[in-house]
């Protein structure tokens, strides 16, 4: 579904040229969730950036569906780091423009909405401004309005990096639900160990710039998923496996500043 | 507990201004006769806006002719004002969002905005002559400036994350600039909008006094030419006065549309 082929991505700084991502291939397969996991810095974001369609490769190619991308779609759903909602807009206008911008009738996407609405928790705060609602709230609009888009990819950029610990596993456990319902393709970026393991079928470990795939982890446990399964042996020792790597790398990084 | 009696701490330093005004003039501070009272200037404007009854004869030449030199005004502000911002927010939106629109736009407007509206005034008359035109050029000019900065500023100051989500929605350029682009800047346009029709009320006193005969700079001028002080200080206040009215009109206006600011605010 997803395809990295050879793909680097320089950076102009300071009239010098930094190599922020060097030959990073990955293929994701349909119905996949893959996370990426690295340190900060190590390009991930920047990866993502490029299946979404907002940055490009210096080399190499990416594509979904064979398709090379161009520009951003709604075929490919984002989640931001930061709920990035539309302020002037209620909760119900957020999560409707996507399907209201396509010139989809009203009495198409209205239910659809109210539905999904529903399946994020978010039924009774449809008239609500996003100012209104708490952080995980607001996440949850955002992870709403992909939905709409029926997007068959969903990126995800740390979206409950800035969350407190409380709702961040609360919207892992939404996430997880979600997903066994939509079962999209995902790729999610994110620089925490449990929440990748939880979440993915794949756990892709990045090294310090220049990001490179250090190693590609497959994520044996049993779904559905939830909260539990991270107290468990098997999770355990995955965790360490990918402690190591990761632990490796942060320190790599740390001597390179 | 809100308290049931707030006391109007704001008229303490206005009465108190008047207080040592009035006694500035009844005690001589000032060389007699250069500074009118208070109570003089309360009554001349009495009648500049009533005219000075039936039947009682006037030699005022200003008796009751204040609602028409108002009118002539806010009508040239109102015009002047509405034609900058017609021109200077579609502008701005094309500076602050096409790069190219900004290279080829935006140094011409930082080169002439330096020049003060006054150093304007006679190229003003010698192109539109003493008319409306003239003072309308010159309103409209002030009015511009302010408000195209600030919707450029406006514009650029969009959140990246957000204009990355319209597009990944499906927005194309026109979506974007008008359902993102444009409700993002509208905080600084009303900003702009503000600053605007303050100088806009500068610019129509600087008109009338030199470019046109008529409207409450015409009177103000003319009322220092024949040593009427007491009219010069009853149109300081009213200039002062509609130009907070007009204030307080787009502050009105904003607080109505950007109301999801005001949640944001107490969030």
């Amino acid at each position: 579904m997803i395809e990295v082929a050879g793909v680097s991505r320089e950076f102009a700084k300071n009239g010098r040229s930094v190599l922020a991502l060097q030959d990073i291939d990955l293929a994701v397969r349909e119905r996949e969730f893959v996370a990426l996991l690295g340190p900060s810095g190590c390009g991930k974001s920047t990866l993502l950036n490029m299946v979404a369609g907002f940055d490009f490769p210096t080399r190499g190619s990416v594509r979904v569906a064979g398709e090379p991308i161009r520009a951003p779609s709604p075929e490919r759903g984002v989640v931001f780091q930061e709920p990035a909602l539309l302020p002037w807009l209620s909760v119900m206008d957020n999560v409707v423009f996507g399907p209201k911008t396509r010139g989809e009738k009203a009495a198409q996407y209205r239910p659809r909405a109210a539905q999904i609405l529903d399946q994020v928790g978010l039924r009774g705060f449809e008239d609500s401004y996003p100012a209104e609602l708490s952080g995980g709230m607001r996440q949850r609009v955002g992870i709403a309005r992909v939905l709409m888009l029926e997007s068959r990819v969903m990126l995800m950029d740390e979206p409950f990096g800035a969350l407190d610990a409380q709702t961040r596993s609360l919207m892992q456990e939404l996430l997880l639900q979600v997903w066994e319902r939509h079962h999209q393709t995902v790729l999610f970026v994110t620089h925490d160990i449990e929440e990748a393991l939880l979440l993915a079928d794949r756990v892709c470990v990045m090294t310090a710039r220049p990001g490179r795939i250090k190693k590609s982890l497959d994520v044996r446990l049993a779904r559905p998923r939830a909260l539990e399964i991270t107290a468990s042996p098997e999770f355990n020792a995955l965790r360490l496996e990918v402690l190591a790597l990761i632990r490796e790398e942060s320190q790599r990084a740390a001597a390179q500043i | 507990m809100k308290p049931r009696f707030a006391p109007p701490w704001f008229v303490l330093l206005p009465a108190a201004l008047v207080v040592l005004w009035h006694f500035g003039v009844e005690l001589r501070w000032v060389t007699e006769g250069t500074v009118p009272s208070p109570k003089q200037v309360l009554q001349s404007w009495n009648t500049w806006i009533f005219g000075s009854g039936a039947g009682k004869l006037t030699l005022s030449p200003y008796s009751g002719t204040w609602l028409d030199n108002v009118a002539y005004s806010t009508r040239r502000v109102l015009q002047g004002f509405g034609l900058a911002a017609l021109v200077a927010i579609p502008l701005g939106l094309a500076i602050g969002w096409n790069r190219l629109a900004a290279r080829v736009i935006d140094p011409t407007v930082q080169l002439l905005r330096p020049v003060p509206i006054t150093a304007w005034l006679p190229f003003a008359i010698a192109v539109f002559g003493i008319y409306d035109a003239s003072a309308l050029f010159l309103i409209g000019l002030g009015a511009f400036y302010p408000i195209v900065v600030n919707t450029t500023h406006g514009v650029r100051d969009t959140n990246l994350l957000v204009l990355r989500a319209a597009r990944m929605m499906g927005a194309g350029p026109g979506t974007v600039l008008a359902k993102v682009v444009f409700p993002s800047a509208l905080p600084s346009i009303f900003t702009g909008l503000r600053l605007g029709i303050g100088v806009a009320w500068t610019a129509v006193i600087v008109a009338e006094m030199i470019a046109v005969k008529s409207g409450l700079g015409y009177v103000l001028w003319d009322a220092y030419y024949v040593g009427r002080m007491d009219i010069c200080v009853a149109t300081m206040f009213s200039v002062g006065l509609l130009g907070f009215l007009s204030d307080r009109v787009i502050v009105w206006a904003a607080r109505f549309l950007l109301r999801w600011r005001a949640l944001e605010a107490h969030a």
